[in-house]
């Protein structure tokens, strides 16, 4: 157990804690710069595409961890962040600008859609939201001139700086692309959560009423985080496109935006380390599983074991560890450090009581 | 005649998408909790039926059979609340609308483990055929399929009304700390609740069966009946009968004259369009509380 000794206001909201996490941190960087040494490409394929869940998922837990809002429409957004992208791609605009430009794209359309919908509370937001996403694959569909409907798009090469980056000639230039974006929204996840409107964030889920009172405008945050969310969901929906190779309606389907609902929650809501370890078990879940069933012997693809097994994960999850894998570790870090002073209760939520959402 | 026609198919359709949405009304009156997993239910209910009535399986006589189904469905449902939703009980929707969505995934994975996935026809005596009449063709189960739904409605409508046990589920739904107070069990009767949502579930999975083929993906209907709820004012229990009324007879008049592409989107958007102009729906339950 460390203490700190605080001599300074702003030792409360650093960025690191104090050296140690920092340093743990930087190793962390060094080994994530190093991977590509370490694993031969099929593996560091595996790893980018691990990054690029994380990214998604990062957009949707600034609105689901932080701000409380459930949203089951993120893949219309990450739909909407891959076609922007890639159009604009596709009319010369160089990648960084088109990459950038998309996530202000979805960001701009996804606040403009909350503005309506967050009048909607909980059950009705998640319904609005779940009927977007299907709306979107439809849409899609119809917008044939420009998304070539179920035919879908191939993904063009990416052009950093007249350097071309292909995932099968280059994939270790493709990580270290998703590295830099995960760098990016990670740090500015990070800062934003320090900031006020982070604070207003949390106040928000936590309890709108005395959000209120303090003087948070609650529609304005939750418009505010609607957008920034879609806008990193944009980001990562146009590297998960680009990095797919080819793509159509199907790929952004409501389905996706359940997995990522789901792939938070097993994470840990409201942690950004949860973003990352969701990341991990909804990428090497489905490998896990064929190794598994080729194990067994039984060599055909069983379907829907895919989702069918998570679902059994994240029920297992909800009843025994709502605080997802981040929140285990925490607790067992808890335990490690107060030895032996640690005590079973130290986590318990208090007991609530529900009241009808039909009477406000 | 080609207005009746569609109109006819549209509401028998409607009633189906009515029953799910009854479903997840009885669970949101009395448990505040949404069940995702509703259309799943119905799946499987029409499957559980299947598996008793049709003769590759057990092959019971479907009368003999149906008091079975619904005792099974609804033992499944109070144990899903004992095992699953009681440890919820009390917390955020969040973590109720991800446990039933994983709950459906479940549930579909395990039917078509168990039944396969493949189009199967139930051998329901709701499946009559089709009447002439004039230039008009009535498919019979069309008809029985609405019948049955109003009666259900009907029935359910009384039960909320009238019963002891109908005002005390309501009265777990508004405060359940309240209802505590007033010496209702209520961690019983959200268990009673879900007994009789996958009974209704279970009369939806027939009647839906009765229409036509059945795979394991029949659950995501489970989406339009949201619709359906919605549009009705969720907590309404004609108000969901009637939204999957509306979105029942939308479908087919949209997909006759409306491009192609656009006729899917139709329900959707009314979703979406009542959501923004009435967002507590047609028959809206929320009231301001006077204090």
């Amino acid at each position: 157990m460390r203490f700190h000794f605080k001599t300074d206001y702003d030792q409360d909201i650093r960025l690191f804690e104090d050296g140690w996490t920092f340093s743990l941190y930087a190793a962390l960087l060094v080994l994530a710069l190093a991977l590509p040494l370490m694993i031969d490409p099929f593996f560091l394929g595996e790893a980018t595409n691990v990054l690029i869940w994380a990214i998604a998922g990062l957009g949707l837990m600034l609105l689901t961890g932080q701000t409380g809002q459930v949203s089951l429409g993120h893949s219309a957004f990450m739909a909407l962040g891959c076609y922007s992208c890639v159009l604009m791609m596709e009319a010369n605009v160089p990648f960084v600008v088109a990459f950038l430009l998309a996530g202000v794209i979805t960001g701009v359309v996804g606040a403009l859609i909350a503005i309506p919908a967050l009048k909607l509370h909980g059950v009705y937001l998640a319904i609005a939201t779940l009927a977007l996403a299907i709306l979107a694959d439809d849409i899609i569909v119809l917008l044939k001139e420009w998304t070539d409907g179920v035919n879908g798009k191939m993904s063009p090469p990416i052009d950093l700086f007249g350097y071309e980056i292909s995932r099968w000639n280059n994939p270790i230039e493709w990580y270290y692309l998703t590295l830099a974006v995960v760098l990016m929204v990670t740090l500015f996840y990070r800062n934003l959560l320090r900031a006020p409107l982070g604070r207003a964030f949390a106040a928000v889920r936590d309890s709108e009423i005395s959000a209120q009172a303090m003087g948070v405008n609650v529609a304005q945050t939750k418009t505010i985080a609607f957008g920034i969310s879609c806008a990193i969901t944009g980001l990562g929906g146009a590297l998960m496109g680009l990095f797919a190779g080819a793509f159509n309606n199907e790929t952004f389907n409501f389905l996706l935006s359940i997995q990522l609902l789901m792939m938070i929650v097993v994470g840990g809501l409201g942690f950004i380390h949860g973003a990352f370890l969701g990341a991990v078990v909804i990428a090497f879940l489905p490998q896990v599983l064929s190794m598994t069933t080729d194990l067994f012997g039984r060599g055909v693809a069983i379907p829907g074991l895919e989702s069918g097994v998570f679902g059994v994960i994240l029920i297992l999850f909800i009843l025994f560890e709502p605080m997802g894998l981040y929140g285990r570790w925490l607790k067992i870090r808890t335990f490690l450090e107060l030895f032996p002073f640690a005590r079973k209760d130290m986590f318990k939520r208090q007991k609530s009581y529900l009241k009808t959402e039909r009477l406000r | 005649m080609e207005v009746l026609q569609l109109l006819i198919s549209g509401l028998a359709n409607g009633c189906v998408y009515g029953l799910i949405a009854l479903g997840f009304v009885l669970i949101y009156k009395a448990t505040e909790a949404v069940n995702f997993a509703q259309g799943d239910f119905m799946m499987l209910g029409a499957f559980v039926t299947l598996g008793l009535v049709n003769p590759e399986y057990a092959g019971i006589p479907f009368w003999l059979a149906l008091p079975l189904v619904f005792v099974i469905m609804g033992v499944l449902g109070y144990l899903l609340d004992i095992v699953v939703l009681r440890a919820v009980f009390g917390q955020s929707q969040v973590a109720v609308i991800i446990v039933t969505i994983a709950l459906g995934f479940v549930i579909r994975f395990a039917v078509g483990e168990i039944w396969g996935h493949e189009p199967q026809s139930l051998r329901s005596p709701l499946a009559l055929g089709d009447v002439r009449i004039g230039e008009l063709v009535l498919g019979l189960a069309d008809i029985a399929v609405i019948i049955v739904t109003l009666i259900m409605t009907f029935l359910l409508w009384q039960f909320f009304q009238r019963t002891k046990m109908g005002l005390a589920m309501q009265a777990a739904s508004q405060n359940q700390m309240a209802a505590y107070y007033m010496g209702i069990p209520v961690k019983r009767i959200q268990g009673m609740v879900w007994a009789l949502a996958g009974i209704v579930a279970a009369v939806a999975g027939i009647l839906y069966a009765s229409k036509g083929a059945l795979d394991p993906t029949a659950g995501f209907i489970g989406i339009k009946a949201f619709a359906a709820a919605v549009i009705g004012g969720f907590g309404s229990l004609p108000g969901a009968l009637l939204g999957g009324l509306i979105v029942g007879v939308i479908e087919p008049f949209a997909s006759r004259y409306l491009p192609p592409g656009w006729s899917q989107i139709a329900p959707y958007a009314l979703l979406i369009a009542v959501l923004l102009f009435r967002p507590h729906g047609l028959f809206a339950q929320v009231r301001a509380k006077k204090v």
